[in-house]
């Protein structure tokens, strides 16, 4: 007998991303740099989060026909954003064969209560988080792979090393509890106490934790995977660089090797300029993608 | 005690460790050539195989790779990895290290959604395996010196060709080490 969907499946999918690197894209000619770049997936998007930063108005899930060139381009993964809470975009993106769901805060939420029970699935989802009781929500509604959120399409690392150390931190901290000390835990973090308790026991979390939401250069790679991230997305990194296929290549490199110093400085030289970032001081709190979800 | 090397460029190398660790082995993660004078066989873990393929050149391994197999030094290749040991690869006029006599379907069960996993009857192995199936290939043709070790629903699964081993499934995603322990004996012998 044979099952699909399991949570061994689906977990399973993200620990074959581990030490690879997630690329936005936006249409089949950039899926390509990314898969000769040596990316372990993409990430089908109609614009990358800078530009939707830019653009402002309402982020939708992208226009599955851009979804379906992507997937027609690469032999690689192909991932896909709905937005939070919305049933019936997730439902879409799976039917159509996309290998894994982003439900993700970079689109304008559907639900400002409930995320998506990730269980009723057959694809896999990865959702962001900012600390262990976020993480521990997630995992509890059935995700099956985490990333930081950062702050998306900034160039600014700054959100992501802190949504790391958090999560990391507070992981520390609950495997030296004693187990009576968990249950309040779990009450201050707002966390499924099962999950608490699951994470106590291994040592770490279920699931992949990948760095997300600023990540601009080499080097930005490199400390993320320094920091403990199991791998890096770059959204708006590579393709508003000056040159996404040397950048792609080096940010690989980065990943792979992060404790490489040598090598990341040589494959930094002339790779042309990276992204224009954002002081995350300058965003009014309202436009923050951070802090949708809970 | 021998020592098994896990190519360590990308994907569940941790887990490959884990497994190693467990049947008594020393294991020890590989990310550059020179190290592979030091172990006495190598896993290619699983992850994205146009990935592997493109650190494997950048950092030089593809010959030294070769060589290492071509010294009798056992090799095991779980998904990823079996691509990588083929010969031949269905609708791709290129290979990768093409150390195995075997033709192989990328992707051949089908998207993510599709992935499984099921119990597995593994000759001289277990009636019992435990096996993931993620994104997997699947073996379409062996060549005459390549003995099939598992099939699922008549696809091959699972080969052994003289000191090479490889599985399209991920021994190393659970807690049934008895895949790795198999190569582990061979690497012993």
């Amino acid at each position: 007998m044979s099952k699909i969907g399991t949570d061994r499946v689906k977990r399973g999918m993200a620990e074959m991303q581990k030490g690879g690197v997630i690329m936005d894209v936006v249409n089949a000619e950039q899926a390509k740099i990314a898969e000769e770049a040596g990316a372990v997936a993409v990430m089908a998007l109609e614009r990358v989060p800078s530009d939707i930063r830019a653009a402002g108005g309402v982020a939708r899930m992208a226009d599955p026909t851009i979804v379906e060139e992507v997937m027609n381009a690469v032999s690689i993964p192909v991932m896909a954003k709905a937005r939070i809470g919305h049933i019936v975009e997730a439902r879409v993106l799976e039917s159509m064969g996309v290998d894994y769901l982003d439900e993700s805060e970079v689109l304008t939420p559907a639900d400002e209560v409930y995320h998506l029970n990730k269980r009723d699935f057959t694809v896999p989802f990865v959702c962001g988080c900012r600390n262990l009781g976020e993480a521990a929500r997630r995992i509890g509604e059935g995700t099956s792979m985490l990333r930081t959120k950062g702050e998306p399409g900034t160039g600014n690392i700054v959100e992501a090393v802190r949504h790391m150390r958090e999560v990391n931190g507070q992981v520390r901290t609950l495997v030296n509890m004693s187990v009576d000390e968990v249950m309040t835990y779990a009450k201050e973090l707002g966390a499924p106490y099962e999950v608490l308790l699951d994470i106590k026991e291994n040592g770490r979390l279920p699931v992949v934790n990948f760095a997300a939401g600023g990540i601009a250069t080499p080097a930005d790679a490199a400390l993320m995977m320094q920091l403990g991230a199991d791998g890096v997305f770059v959204g708006s990194g590579i393709f508003k660089s000056d040159n996404p296929a040397n950048f792609a290549r080096a940010i690989v490199e980065a990943t792979t090797h992060y404790e490489n110093y040598e090598l990341i400085a040589k494959v930094s030289k002339g790779i042309g300029t990276a992204m224009k970032g954002l002081e995350i001081g300058t965003i009014a709190p309202e436009e923050r993608m951070q802090d949708r979800g809970w | 005690m021998v020592k098994i090397g896990v190519l360590g460029l990308q994907g569940a190398i941790a887990e490959h460790v884990r497994s190693v660790e467990a049947t008594g082995a020393q294991a020890m993660i590989i990310k550059h050539k020179e190290q592979l004078d030091e172990i006495d066989g190598l896993i290619i873990p699983g992850g994205e195989s146009t990935t592997m393929r493109r650190l494997i050149d950048k950092y030089d391994f593809f010959d030294a790779l070769v060589a290492f197999g071509k010294k009798d030094k056992p090799i095991f290749g779980t998904c990823a990895g079996l691509i990588l040991l083929a010969n031949q690869i269905v609708g791709q006029e290129t290979n990768h290290l093409a150390l195995m006599d075997i033709k192989v379907e990328r992707n051949a069960f089908g998207r993510q959604k599709e992935s499984f996993e099921t119990e597995l009857e593994i000759k001289g192995v277990a009636d019992d395996f435990e096996a993931v199936f993620i994104r997997a290939p699947y073996i379409a043709e062996v060549g005459p010196e390549v003995e099939v070790l598992a099939t699922y629903n008549d696809n091959i699964v699972a080969a052994q060709q003289g000191h090479y081993l490889c599985s399209a499934f991920h021994p190393e995603l659970t807690d049934d080490h008895r895949l790795t322990e198999y190569f582990v004996n061979m690497v012993k012998n």
